[in-house]
């Protein structure tokens, strides 16, 4: 047992481990009380705070959509111009960090306590990851990214008359080449699909479960940062980290969310001739936002475990499809060699200063970064909440690498087939579509079409509602001051705030760009919070170290 | 009559719990019953407790203060839950049948509008449990 039990007898958790001694009682800031008929148990003032600028946002961008589109337009182009260096250089170095834990003795501190146990088994507690972690943009981006980048890269450089590139391609092209091409466009993608996205949540993840489960402080953000902030981390510092990782999860799930929805449209266009327009988009994000309600109400084991694990199941169905009746081969040892070439691009890729390629760093890999920032709180705080039994070293080796490998797989099959179709068959639908067609278009010319694009616009749809209840459950956790047994009617107002967030973003002059820049934009401070976090994650480390 | 008395107790809320805690408790006397308190808690740190353990011991000390304060024989039992806020109902349906229960004494809020939507938990329990269930207000 830990000798760090204080007077009034709090035992350690399950086996040893090192708890944080403070006065600070979890809800002790909260108001709890009865409005009209619904009970209420919420922080102040992350709850308030929260709230209402999401309320007031909400109404600007409806009651003056191009004043609000511009503004969009313009934070994108600033942050991602002056701070692209910055996203880069602090998705390494989150990299770097969880590669350290892994070999460092700290890997063998147990997330619980020394002797506590995993609550979910691995295939449960994957589903549940990946549902969380990516699903929609796997769907969105599986075929079209690889696919724009092979485009961009064989289109080779261009250079505009200031000197500056006007081209897309990631580093340096490969003009005419189509191996090489294809080798560079799996490259970058599996650079913005695998270890850097997978350690910025792992990074996160760590923090909370490790907070919370070894050290007993409530399940917020502003837990981690108990070695640096000390008691003041109840006050004013803590409150503004909470209300940052609220606004971060808020704009990432709505950008997600819109991407979903805009993909689901393309695809229900394809297969049933639905219009494309921003009122179907609408339609969509609010009965999908009803059924997310549904699972809301059914809790984290009823609904969404039960979901992720259909989808999983589902993807997997899809992704033996491609592989089978697509050109396998090609796609076997494609695998590998994307995996070789994603490697030996690394380096340059995520080499954050003096980079040529800047419509690719600034327009793909910042904006990337950006949104993976901007959902780490979310996903990081339902990895923690899964995560509860494991090990640091099982941890991140899970969170990491296995991802990553499934990431890489996926996409090497998905947007390997693509590109396939192309080189083998000169079919070019895919290439010429628009991004979120491009998958359709690729399942088109194979067999059983309109029944594997209504499993990926199912894929699509489910997936919404899994990231959009576990975004729900992950922003009133933090709303109500770290309480997971809140009540019920204050996670579905958030999720009914998410799905508004989305539409109203979508209907805004610049769609889908603004959804992009408003993650973006809450991505960068959310950027800073995550470096300190790392340095929070090392000293509580160590202390645990000490008491085994 | 009655020989197991279960009362799902509000370890944050223990003060709201007086009436229903004495009517078990004289009930008990009556029959010569042992009443079974039943907490669930979350797995993450709570106002009550750090871990699901140190909530376990705190429910036993809660027990035995009861036993001594009310001259009763009482026990104890804990369930840490993945979501209690859903899942508050199906646990307490499932101790029932763990703690061998043949009454339920609990306590409840006067009904509102919103109960129509989220039933209260007590006057869910007692639609769905198959022993009886006294419901203090």
């Amino acid at each position: 047992m830990s000798d760090t039990s204080d007077d009034q007898g709090i035992p350690a958790p399950e086996g040893s481990a090192d708890i944080i001694e403070t006065d600070y009682v979890i809800g002790q800031d909260n108001i709890e009380k009865q409005i009209g008929p619904f009970g209420l148990d919420i922080h102040n003032p992350v709850f308030a705070i929260s709230g209402l600028a999401v309320i007031v946002f909400v109404f600007y961008t409806l009651a003056l959509p191009e004043q609000a589109g511009s503004v969009f337009s313009w934070l994108f182009d600033s942050v991602t111009k002056g701070f692209d260096w910055f996203f880069l250089g602090a998705a390494n170095i989150f990299v770097i960090f969880c590669l350290l834990l892994i070999v460092t003795p700290v890997g063998s501190v147990r997330l619980g306590g020394a002797d506590a146990t995993p609550d979910y088994t691995y295939a449960g507690w994957f589903a549940m990851l990946f549902a969380a972690g990516m699903g929609i943009g796997l769907m969105f981006y599986g075929v079209s990214e690889p696919m724009s980048h092979f485009s961009s890269s064989i289109g080779g450089v261009a250079m505009g008359e200031n000197g500056v590139r006007t081209d897309w391609a990631p580093l340096g092209g490969a003009e005419g080449n189509e191996e090489a091409a294809t080798r560079l466009a799996f490259a970058a993608t599996i650079f913005h699909w695998g270890l850097h996205p997978w350690a910025i949540y792992a990074v996160v993840a760590l923090a909370l479960a490790l907070f919370s489960y070894n050290k007993g402080l409530p399940l917020t953000i502003r837990s981690a940062f108990y070695p640096i902030l000390g008691e003041r981390v109840w006050g004013w510092p803590g409150h503004i980290i909470d209300v940052l990782a609220v606004f971060a999860t808020l704009f990432g799930l709505a950008t997600s969310l819109g991407f979903g929805a805009t993909q689901a449209n393309a695809g229900l266009n394809e297969l049933f001739g639905i219009p494309v327009s921003s009122t179907t988009e609408v339609i969509l994000i609010s009965a999908i936002t009803a059924v997310a309600l549904v699972s809301v109400l059914r809790g984290l084991d009823g609904g969404v475990k039960v979901l992720s694990e259909i989808n999983m199941g589902l993807a997997f169905l899809l992704l033996v499809f491609v592989l089978l009746t697509g050109h396998t081969i090609a796609l076997l040892t494609g695998f590998v060699d994307y995996l070789g070439a994603y490697l030996q691009y690394l380096p340059a890729l995520s080499n954050p200063v003096g980079r040529e390629d800047v419509n690719f760093m600034q327009g793909w890999t910042s904006f990337y970064w950006a949104w993976w920032i901007s959902w780490s709180p979310f996903v990081g705080m339902f990895i923690a909440r899964v995560s509860r039994g494991r090990t640091v070293r099982e941890f991140i080796v899970c969170v990491l690498l296995i991802p990553s490998l499934v990431c890489v797989l996926w996409m090497s099959v998905f947007g390997g087939n693509a590109i396939q179709q192309v080189l083998n068959d000169g079919y070019t639908a895919a290439q010429d579509a628009d991004l979120p067609v491009k998958l359709f278009k690729m399942l088109d010319v194979m067999p059983l079409a309109s029944i594997t694009s209504l499993i990926g616009i199912v894929l699509v749809i489910v997936f919404f509602v899994t990231s959009s209840d576990s975004g729900s459950l992950v922003i009133d956790t933090i709303t109500a001051g770290g309480k997971v047994d809140a009540p019920v009617p204050q996670r579905v107002f958030w999720c009914v705030f998410e799905g508004a967030v989305a539409i109203v973003l979508l209907l805004s002059a610049g769609g889908l760009s603004s959804l992009q820049s408003m993650v973006i934009s809450t991505g960068l401070p959310f950027t800073i919070v995550l470096l300190i976090m790392c340095w929070a994650i090392w000293r509580g480390l160590t202390a645990e170290r000490r008491n085994t | 009559m009655f020989e197991r008395i279960m009362v799902p107790v509000d370890l944050t809320h223990a003060e709201r719990l007086e009436k229903a805690l004495l009517c078990a408790a004289d009930l008990a006397a009556h029959y010569g019953a042992t009443v079974i308190y039943v907490g669930v808690t979350t797995e993450q740190p709570s106002a009550i407790a750090h871990t699901p353990k140190e909530y376990a011991e705190k429910l036993s000390a809660f027990a035995a203060d009861q036993a001594a304060l009310r001259g009763i024989s009482t026990e104890a039992k804990a369930y840490a839950s993945h979501d209690p806020s859903i899942d508050l109902d199906p646990t307490l349906l499932k101790a029932m049948g763990e703690v061998n229960a043949d009454l339920v004494v609990m306590a409840s809020h006067i009904p509102n509008i919103a109960d129509h939507w989220w039933p209260a938990n007590g006057g869910s329990i007692a639609t769905e449990a198959k022993i009886s269930v006294m419901l203090v207000r």
